[in-house]
C-alpha cells in the first residue's frame, strides 16, 4: 500500500516536471479561488521562475518517491506527510499572493517537521533535531510574515504581482526593512550562515528520501524567496542587497564546506555540503543582482543563469548522494563512518552512484557540478566592469571564496566516498552489508544520469534558464548559441564544450589501454597483500581514518575549528611503563554555536526568569491585568 | 643559496670512474643465459630496494656512501627507491634473523617478477660471523632464492659498484 | 581540417614524449649542481621502457578504483595537453575551456590517485591522499587570482587569447603585477607538481611523503602509466608558466616551419625553466608539512598584490 502512495508522488512529481518546463520556455497561466484562502483568495500563478522551481521539486521528487518504494516499503506512517510535503513544495512557487504563499510554506514546514519525527522512535536525536528545526523554521516564518505583512500594507495590495510597481513609490528605509525581514526569513530556511544551525541536526536525522527532498529542493525555496524579494517584487535595490547576498553566499560556502570536512556522521556530512552550495548559488545570485543594479544586464543574466543552474545541479547530485547514503544506512544501519569501509565490494552500485554523485559535487569535469561552477566563476571574473572599488572588493572576496571551496569540496567527498566505501570494513556492520534494492537504484540511477546529462547539455539548458532570468531582470531574452556542442560566454571572454572534453576523456582512457593490451601488459598482474613494510598482521586497523584524514584541515583552519584534544591513558595496574588502553578524541566547536547561540539562548532564558514574576497566581493580579490592557486599548483605539 | 652555488661550481663534479668487476661479486648461481636476459631487461635501469634482514649496518654504511657525488650510483641507471613494489633488485643485507625472516619473505612476494636478488656482505652469503647463532636463520639464500652474492665485511662502495654493474652486465 | 589534426597529434605527441626528457633533465641538472655526474636525461625513457614489461602486483583489498585511477590520471594529462597552448597559441580543445578547465582537469586525476591511495588500505596511502588534497586544495585560490591578474590585462579568460593579446601588445607585460603573478604561479606549480620545498621525489621516508606515498603500491604497467602523467604534469605546468607569462614564438596558425619554430622557442623556455627550478630545488630544504600552509597562504598574498597592482595601475 505504501508503495502504490509513493508511486502515485512519483508520477505527480513526473507531471510537475513538465508543467514546469512548460513553464519556463513560456506557457503561463494563473487560477484563482476567492474563498478558499483568507484574505484575498487562494491565487496561482505560472511564470519561468514559478515554473523552474516546480520542474525543480518534480526532478527531485521522482526518484526519491521511486527509491522510497524500496526504502520505506513496509512503514505506513510517513506516507501522508510525505506526500503533503511535496504538495506543499509544489504550491510555494506557483502561490501568487501573501497568504497563499506562506500557508503553503507552514504546511511545508510541518509535513518536514513531522517527517523527522517518524525516526524519533529510532533514535532520540530526532526530537530534538525536529525542535530545533521548528523553532528555527518558526523563527523564519515570523520574519516572512512581518516582511510580506508590512509590504502588503504600505503598497496596499496582497498579490505579489502588485508590489513591482508600487514598490518605488515607498520610502527607502521602508523597502529596505522589508528586504532585510524577507531575506532573514528566506535565509533562514535556504540554511545560510549564521541561520544554519537547524540543518546538520534535522536532515541526518530524516529518512533518506526525505533528506534528499529536503537538501535538494525545501532549501532551494528559500533561494527562490530570496530571488522573488531582491528581483521581482521589489525591483534592482540598492547594490548592498546583491552584495549582502554574495558575501553571505562565500562565507557560508567556505564555512559549510569546512564543518563538513571534519565530520564523521554520513548524512551530517552531506547536509553540511548542502550548505556549501547553497552559498555557492547565492555567490552567483548575489553577482547577478549587482550587475542588475549596475544596469549591466547581460553579465545579471549570466549570473543568475549560473546560481540557477547550480540550483538545479545541486538538487540532483545531492539526491543523489543522500539516496546512496540512504542505501549505506539500511544495509548496515549505521552513519559513523568510521565504523564503515570496504563497501565497495558489497555494494556496487551504489558505490558506483555515491562516486559519480562525489565527483559532480565536487566539480569535476565533465560532470554537472563543474558546469555550473565555471559559469558562475565567468560571472565574478567580469567584476571590473562595474567602475566601484568597493564593489569589486566584494567580488573578489567571492572568487577567493569559491576557489578556496572548490578545493576543499574535492578533499571532503574524497574523504566521504574513500572512507565509507575503499579498503577493507573497519566494523562488523559493514562487513555484512548488502547492496540495495532494485527500486533504491533505479531511483539513483535516474538521478545519475541526470547528473551526466546537465553536465554534457549545458547548450541546452542555459539558453532556458537565461530566459528564466531575463524574466525576473526585464532584460531582453538573449539570443541562442552559436554552435550547439561549445558554450560561449559575453562574446570572447570564455568558451566551454563539456562533450568535446567527454570525447577526448573517452580517447585518453581508450588509446593507452589498447596500447598496453597490445603488449600484453593486462596478463602480467598477480595478487598479494597491501605493502606494510613486511609486517606480520594486516588487519582494517591499519587503515586510515575519517579523523585522520581531516586532521591537516584541523591543524590549518585551527582558529576556526578550535579543536579539543583529550588523551587518556589508562596504565597497567602494576607498572606505570605499560599501556592497557589509550583513548584520544579529537573534537572541534563549532564558532556559531558557542558566540551567537548560546549567548542568545541564555539572555532569553534570564529574560524568562525574570518575566515569570508576572506569573504570582494570584487571580486578583490577573484581574488587574485585565483591566489595564482594556484600558490602554481604549485609549489608543 | 649563493654561497652554496659558489662552493658548488668551484668544486664541479668529483664522480670517479668505475668499472665491472668480476671479481667482486660471486655470480656462480647466475647462468650465461639468465645473465643475457638480465642485461636486456636491467642493463639500462635497474631499481633497487635495499632490505636490512638484521644487519649490523655496517654494510648500510658502504651502501649509502653508493648516493655519494664520489661514487653515485645513479649515472648507470642504477636508483634506490622506497617501496618493493617499485623495485627490480632487492638488495639484502646481514645474516637473517629468525624476527626478520618473515619480512623478508614477504618482501619478496611483494616485489613484482622478474627481479633479482643480490645478497650483500660476507653476512648475506653465510651468516658470516654470526653463523650458528641462537638467533640468526642463516645467509639470504637461506631464506629466499638469491642470484648474487657481493662478498666482504663490509664490502667497499666501490665493490658494491663493481659487482652490481657485473650483475647487470654493465660495462661502464 | 588535416592541418587542425596534424597540430593537434602533433601537441599530444610532444607532451607525452617530451615529458620524460623534461623530468631527466631536471634529474641531471640537480645531480650536476652537488657535485655528481648524474643520470643521462634520456634516463626516464629507460625506466618507463622497464616498467612496460613488469608484472603488477595488486594489493587484494583495492578495488577496480585503484586499477583504473592510472588510466584515468594519463587521459587527464592527455586532454589537458590539447587545451593548454604548447606548440600553437589555438590548439584543438583550446576552445573547449581554459585555465578553469585545466586546473579542474588536474584535480579529477588528484581525486582518483587520492581515492587509490585510500583504496589499498594501507596507513602509507592514506596519509599521501589526506596531505595531497589538503595542499592541493589550498593552492586552488592561488591559481585562481593569478589567472584573474592576467584575465584582467588581456581582457579575456581564454589561453590563446591571452597568449596572442601578449605576444601582439609586450608593453602589457612590463608590469610588476605580471611578476608577481609568476611568482605566485611558480609557487603552486611547486606544490601541485610534488617538489621541493614542499615534497621530496626522491625520499625514502613515507612519514615526509606528499604524494609517492600514494604511489608506493603501484608496479609494472600501471607504475609507468602513473610516473608518465606526473611527468606530464610537469611539463604542461612549465608550458603555461612558459607560455602564458612569456608568450613570443607561440605560433597562431598551424604550418611547418611555424610550429617547428614554436617547438624550439618553448624548448628554450622550458629549458631556462627547468633551470630555475633545479636552482631552488637544490638550495631549499624541504618545509616541515604544517608549514606548508604557511608557504601557499603567502602564494596566496602575492596573487592578490598581483590583481591589485593590475587595478592601480590601470
Amino acid at each position: 500500500m505504501p508503495a502504490l502512495a509513493y508511486l502515485a508522488v512519483a508520477a505527480a512529481g513526473a507531471v510537475m516536471a513538465v508543467a514546469g518546463v512548460a513553464g519556463v520556455l513560456g506557457v503561463a497561466w494563473s487560477l484563482r479561488v476567492e474563498w478558499l484562502v483568507p484574505l484575498g483568495g487562494l491565487e496561482l500563478a505560472m511564470d519561468p521562475l514559478a515554473g523552474f522551481f516546480l520542474a525543480l521539486v518534480g526532478i527531485a521528487a521522482a526518484p526519491a518517491s521511486i527509491y522510497a518504494v524500496g526504502y520505506a516499503a513496509g512503514d505506513r506512517r510517513g506516507v501522508a506527510a510525505y506526500a503533503a510535503f511535496v504538495g506543499a513544495m509544489a504550491v510555494v512557487p506557483l502561490a501568487a499572493n501573501v497568504l497563499t504563499f506562506l500557508l503553503a510554506w507552514e504546511a511545508m514546514s510541518l509535513a518536514s517537521y513531522a517527517l523527522i519525527l517518524t525516526e524519533a522512535r529510532r533514535s532520540r536525536e530526532a526530537v530534538s533535531a525536529a525542535w530545533v528545526y521548528a523553532v528555527m523554521t518558526h523563527a523564519g516564518l515570523a520574519c516572512l510574515l512581518a516582511g510580506m505583512l508590512l509590504l502588503a500594507g504600505w503598497t496596499g495590495s496582497v498579490r505579489f504581482g502588485d508590489w513591482y510597481a508600487a514598490v518605488p513609490s515607498l520610502a527607502p528605509g521602508a523597502a529596505n526593512v522589508a528586504f532585510v525581514l524577507l531575506a532573514l526569513g528566506f535565509s533562514a530556511k535556504a540554511g545560510v550562515i549564521p541561520l544554519h544551525v537547524w540543518l546538520p541536526r534535522a536532515h541526518p536525522a530524516a529518512p533518506s528520501h526525505v533528506s534528499a527532498l529536503m537538501s535538494g529542493v525545501m532549501i532551494k525555496l528559500g533561494v527562490y524567496g530570496l530571488l522573488r524579494a531582491g528581483l521581482d517584487w521589489m525591483g534592482p535595490g540598492p547594490a548592498w542587497w546583491g552584495a549582502a547576498v554574495l558575501l553571505a553566499g562565500a562565507v557560508s560556502a567556505v564555512v559549510g564546506v569546512l564543518y563538513a570536512l571534519v565530520e564523521r556522521d554520513l548524512k551530517r556530512l552531506l547536509a553540511f555540503s548542502s550548505i556549501e552550495n547553497v552559498g555557492i548559488v547565492l555567490i552567483g545570485a548575489g553577482a547577478g543582482m549587482l550587475f542588475h543594479s549596475a544596469g549591466l544586464d547581460g553579465l545579471a543574466l549570466l549570473g543568475l543563469a549560473a546560481a540557477l543552474y547550480h540550483t538545479v545541479n545541486h538538487a540532483v547530485f545531492k539526491a543523489l548522494l543522500f539516496l546512496a547514503a540512504g542505501a549505506v544506512v539500511h544495509a548496515t544501519g549505521t552513519r559513523d563512518m568510521e565504523a564503515l569501509g570496504g563497501l565497495i565490494k558489497r555494494m556496487p552500485w551504489t558505490a558506483g552512484a555515491f562516486l559519480l554523485g562525489s565527483a559532480a559535487i565536487a566539480a569535476l569535469p565533465p560532470l554537472n557540478g563543474f558546469v555550473s561552477e565555471w559559469l558562475t566563476f565567468q560571472a565574478l571574473l567580469q567584476s571590473l566592469r562595474i567602475p566601484r572599488p568597493e564593489l569589486n572588493l566584494v567580488f573578489a572576496v567571492g572568487i577567493a571564496g569559491l576557489a578556496l571551496t572548490g578545493g576543499l569540496a574535492v578533499a571532503c567527498f574524497v574523504r566521504a566516498f574513500g572512507i565509507t566505501f575503499l579498503a577493507l570494513p573497519r566494523g562488523e556492520a559493514a562487513g555484512h552489508a548488502h547492496d540495495a534494492s532494485p527500486a533504491m537504484r533505479a531511483g539513483m540511477a535516474a538521478l545519475a544520469l541526470g547528473c551526466v546529462a546537465l553536465g554534457l547539455g549545458p547548450t541546452l539548458a542555459l539558453p532556458a534558464l537565461a530566459g528564466v532570468a531575463a524574466s525576473m531582470t526585464g532584460a531582453p531574452v538573449p539570443r541562442g548559441v552559436e554552435d550547439w556542442l561549445t558554450l560561449s560566454v559575453s562574446g570572447q571572454f570564455a568558451r566551454l564544450s563539456t562533450p568535446a572534453v567527454t570525447l577526448a576523456l573517452l580517447a585518453g582512457l581508450a588509446l593507452p589501454a589498447a596500447a598496453l593490451a597490445a603488449i600484453g601488459a593486462g596478463r602480467r598482474r598477480r595478487t598479494y597483500e597491501t605493502w606494510g613494510c613486511g609486517r606480520l598482521l594486516q588487519t582494517a586497523r591499519m587503515e586510515y581514518t575519517a579523523t585522520a584524514f581531516a586532521n591537516p584541515f584541523k591543524r590549518v583552519f585551527d582558529f576556526f575549528y578550535r579543536p579539543v584534544k583529550q588523551l587518556d591513558i589508562e596504565v597497567h595496574p602494576e607498572s606505570r611503563l605499560f599501556v592497557q588502553r589509550l583513548q584520544y578524541e579529537n573534537r572541534t566547536r563549532s564558532l556559531f554555536e558557542d558566540w551567537l547561540y548560546r549567548p542568545a539562548l541564555a539572555t532569553l532564558h534570564r529574560g524568562a526568569r525574570r518575566a515569570r514574576r508576572l506569573q504570582s497566581g494570584s487571580a486578583n493580579l490577573y484581574l488587574m491585568y485585565i483591566l489595564a490592557a482594556l484600558l490602554a486599548m481604549l485609549v489608543l483605539a | 643559496m649563493f654561497r652554496q652555488l659558489r662552493t658548488v661550481l668551484r668544486t664541479g663534479i668529483v664522480t670517479e670512474p668505475v668499472a665491472a668487476d668480476l671479481a667482486a661479486v660471486d655470480l656462480e648461481r647466475l647462468g650465461a643465459e639468465l645473465r643475457e636476459a638480465i642485461r636486456r631487461r636491467f642493463g639500462r635501469s635497474l631499481h633497487i630496494r635495499q632490505v636490512d634482514a638484521g644487519s649490523c649496518n655496517g654494510c648500510e654504511l658502504e651502501i649509502s656512501g653508493l648516493t655519494a657525488p664520489q661514487y653515485d650510483l645513479e649515472r648507470f641507471g642504477l636508483h634506490f627507491v622506497a617501496s618493493p613494489r617499485h623495485a627490480d633488485c632487492l638488495l639484502v643485507t646481514g645474516p637473517v634473523t629468525l624476527n626478520m625472516a618473515e619480512a623478508l619473505r614477504r618482501t619478496y612476494h611483494a616485489t613484482p617478477d622478474p627481479k633479482i636478488v643480490v645478497a650483500v656482505g660476507d653476512c648475506g652469503r653465510d651468516a658470516g660471523i654470526f653463523r650458528g647463532a641462537y638467533a640468526v636463520v642463516g645467509g639470504v639464500g637461506d631464506v629466499v632464492p638469491v642470484d648474487a652474492v657481493i662478498p666482504g665485511c663490509p664490502p667497499s662502495p666501490r665493490a658494491l659498484l663493481a659487482g652490481l654493474l657485473a650483475v647487470i652486465g654493465r660495462s661502464a | 581540417m588535416i592541418g587542425d589534426v596534424i597540430g593537434a597529434l602533433a601537441q599530444v605527441a610532444a607532451v607525452a614524449g617530451g615529458a620524460p626528457l623534461l623530468v631527466g633533465l631536471l634529474r641531471t641538472l640537480k645531480a650536476r649542481l652537488v657535485g655528481r655526474r648524474g643520470p643521462r636525461p634520456w634516463q626516464p625513457y629507460a625506466d618507463l621502457a622497464k616498467l612496460l614489461r613488469k608484472d603488477a602486483v595488486v594489493s587484494t583489498t583495492a578495488s577496480w578504483v585503484f586499477r583504473v585511477t592510472p588510466y584515468v590520471l594519463a587521459a587527464t594529462m592527455l586532454v589537458a595537453a590539447l587545451v593548454v597552448p604548447v606548440l600553437l597559441s589555438r590548439p584543438a580543445l583550446g576552445h573547449a575551456g581554459n585555465i578553469i578547465l585545466v586546473m579542474y582537469l588536474f584535480m579529477l586525476g588528484t581525486f582518483f590517485l587520492a581515492l587509490a591511495g585510500l583504496d589499498a588500505g594501507s596507513a602509507f596511502g592514506g596519509m599521501g591522499a589526506s596531505r595531497e588534497v589538503a595542499v592541493a586544495a589550498l593552492a586552488e585560490p592561488t591559481v585562481i587570482v593569478a589567472v584573474f591578474a592576467l584575465a584582467l590585462r588581456a581582457d579575456t579568460i581564454d589561453l590563446g587569447g591571452v597568449v596572442e593579446r601578449f605576444a601582439r601588445e609586450p608593453l602589457l607585460v612590463a608590469n610588476p603585477g605580471h611578476l608577481l603573478a609568476f611568482a605566485a604561479f611558480f609557487i603552486v606549480m611547486i606544490a601541485e607538481t610534488g617538489r621541493l620545498p614542499v615534497d621530496n621525489p626522491a625520499t625514502h621516508l613515507e612519514l615526509t611523503m606528499i604524494h609517492e606515498a600514494m604511489v608506493l603500491e603501484y608496479s609494472g604497467h600501471y607504475l609507468a602509466l602513473v610516473e608518465w602523467a606526473s611527468a606530464m604534469k610537469l611539463f604542461l605546468f612549465l608550458t603555461l608558466l612558459a607560455n602564458l607569462f612569456f608568450p613570443w614564438g607561440v605560433p597562431a596558425e598551424p604550418g611547418l616551419l611555424p610550429v617547428l619554430l614554436g617547438a624550439l622557442a618553448l624548448g628554450g623556455k622550458l629549458v631556462l625553466l627547468v633551470a630555475l627550478l633545479a636552482v631552488v630545488e637544490t638550495s631549499v630544504a624541504k618545509l616541515r608539512l604544517f608549514r606548508v600552509p604557511e608557504l601557499l597562504a603567502g602564494s596566496f598574498a602575492l596573487a592578490v598584490l598581483s590583481v591589485t597592482s593590475v587595478f592601480l595601475l590601470q
